[in-house]
């Protein structure tokens, strides 16, 4: 890989990590990480879509009438889902049955969209492929460090193996129902936007206006 | 000239390419998703018959940790009842009676009238396959499958009852569409729990469960009749307790009940 297509594949992980720094995708990401197991079927669903729909929009790029670009690109996309769907239907059908609607909801990701629109429909298809590749494994590596630390804390496993044996069953861990229930989501993606930015100093916005730190007594 | 050249070189803002993508479109994505559907149908249909299975080993209570579903299963005995008569019936083969597509068959259903139909099914298919248990030639458990709408959609479940026919031992659906998080809560194995050991009927002989709200305490009257209503889905909860109100009551299995429990 030459190093434009590198920079590509490895941005989104974490300079431009589309949940960290784009803060798109919050929703699913709140909705699903509460296992391993189906967070990470949910990532390779996602990382799929995204770098399949990229190419595919990429390829079609050059023939797509401008007054209906949106919904040429929602077609693909929502093509891709279903497919997707009835992939993990077929062959993770227990896992696929607790994502639920969550599946059919990656229509409607903003990262899915968003980088069709901001990236796919200006690059050749290689490019666009490994840009979605990028991207959706910059979302799966959120995903996984969120359902990490929620299963863990939350139910005292990973993957459903037993790591901490809960007071429940005999153990000394009291789990932390907290960690099940969607809110603990945001607080972990805010913890990694945290040191993320304290790491990458970079990354952290320019505030939109200053309160002066000593008032005028002259003005008072 | 070659036409999809022609189209092609067309600027892509005239009204005739821009129609010509998006019928092309469409017809592209539309074959992909159909293959997709039409391939993977066998596989999904074999997940969800073993799914269904492994349903009524849980709500039953039979799954055991390291057996495997198929093994668990086959000391299950299927069996045809007319729902009519509550009768046995030998004639058809209970692995391969399809009572869902049954209930669809106007000739082998029967279509209720407005009053009947408090579970909201429209119509019913005349035979039901019901799953027992036995165990040392006593009966042991009673599974019956039952269906009704809740707020968006037909619960499909299964009720299963103690071998004297009165007595829960466990409820579950295994297809439904409600809300998740709220009516999708039926699924939630903490309330499904709740059910166990709740009694059907008064000793009258009417179905006397409810789904009340407040949840149920010592202090509760009549506790044996009552179960805690799902919080924020009181159109679901309403509807279990319509579904269950109707299939163990004259139009569904009591008449059944009323046989096998005289048989033992």
């Amino acid at each position: 890989m030459n190093a434009s297509a590198k920079k590509v594949v490895y941005d989104p992980l974490i300079d431009n990590n589309p949940i960290t720094w784009q803060i798109l995708g919050i929703c699913s990401a709140l909705a699903v990480t509460t296992s391993m197991n189906t967070a990470l079927l949910m990532s390779v669903a996602l990382t799929a879509v995204v770098a399949l729909s990229n190419m595919s929009i990429s390829m079609v790029r050059n023939h797509v009438p401008g007054s209906i670009r949106i919904i040429v690109q929602m077609i693909i996309i929502a093509s891709l889902v279903i497919i997707v769907d009835q992939l993990l239907k077929a062959y993770a059908y227990d896992t696929a049955k607790k994502l639920s609607v969550f599946v059919g909801l990656i229509i409607t990701n903003c990262i899915v969209m968003g980088r069709a629109e901001a990236y796919a429909m200006s690059h050749d298809p290689k490019m666009s492929f490994l840009d979605g590749l990028g991207n959706g494994l910059g979302y799966s590596l959120v995903l996984l460090t969120v359902a990490f630390f929620r299963e863990l804390l939350g139910a005292g496993s990973l993957f459903g193996i037993k790591i901490l044996p809960l007071t429940s069953d005999g153990g000394w861990y009291q789990s932390n129902g907290l960690m099940l229930l969607p809110p603990s989501a945001f607080f972990i993606i805010g913890f990694m936007i945290w040191a993320i930015r304290a790491w990458k100093p970079k990354q952290v916005e320019k505030p939109d206006y200053r309160i002066h730190e000593e008032q005028n007594p002259d003005l008072i | 000239m070659n036409p999809i050249k022609k189209y092609l070189d067309m600027p892509n803002d005239s009204r005739s390419k821009t129609i010509v993508v998006a019928l092309t479109l469409c017809l592209v994505c539309s074959i992909l998703v159909s293959t997709a559907a039409v391939l993977l149908k066998p596989r999904q249909d074999a997940n969800k018959a073993l799914d269904k299975k492994r349903n009524i080993l849980t709500i039953a209570g039979m799954m055991q940790p390291g057996v495997s579903i198929e093994e668990s299963f086959s000391k299950i005995e299927p069996r045809i009842v007319d729902m009519a008569t509550g009768l046995f019936v030998d004639k058809m083969d209970p692995t391969k009676y399809d009572q869902r597509k049954a209930a669809k068959d106007e000739n082998l259903s029967v279509a209720l009238t407005k009053d009947q139909d408090i579970a909201s099914i429209r119509r019913q298919a005349k035979y039901a396959t019901v799953y027992l248990v036995r165990k040392e030639n006593k009966l042991d458990t009673i599974i019956l499958p039952v269906h009704g709408y809740g707020l968006w959609s037909t619960m499909y479940g299964f009720v299963a009852l103690q071998g004297d026919g009165k007595t829960v031992k466990g409820l579950g659906f295994y297809e439904h569409a409600e809300t998740p998080g709220l009516g999708g809560e039926v699924d939630n194995p903490l309330w499904k729990e709740k059910w166990v050991g709740k009694e059907i009927y008064t000793p009258q002989g009417d179905v006397a469960i409810k789904l009340i709200k407040g949840g149920v305490g010592p202090s509760t009257s009549n506790a044996q009749y009552k179960v805690d209503a799902l919080a924020g889905a009181t159109l679901t909860s309403r509807g279990v307790e319509n579904l269950v109100h109707y299939w163990l009551g004259d139009n569904g299995f009591k008449p059944f009940l009323k046989h096998i429990s005289n048989e033992g």
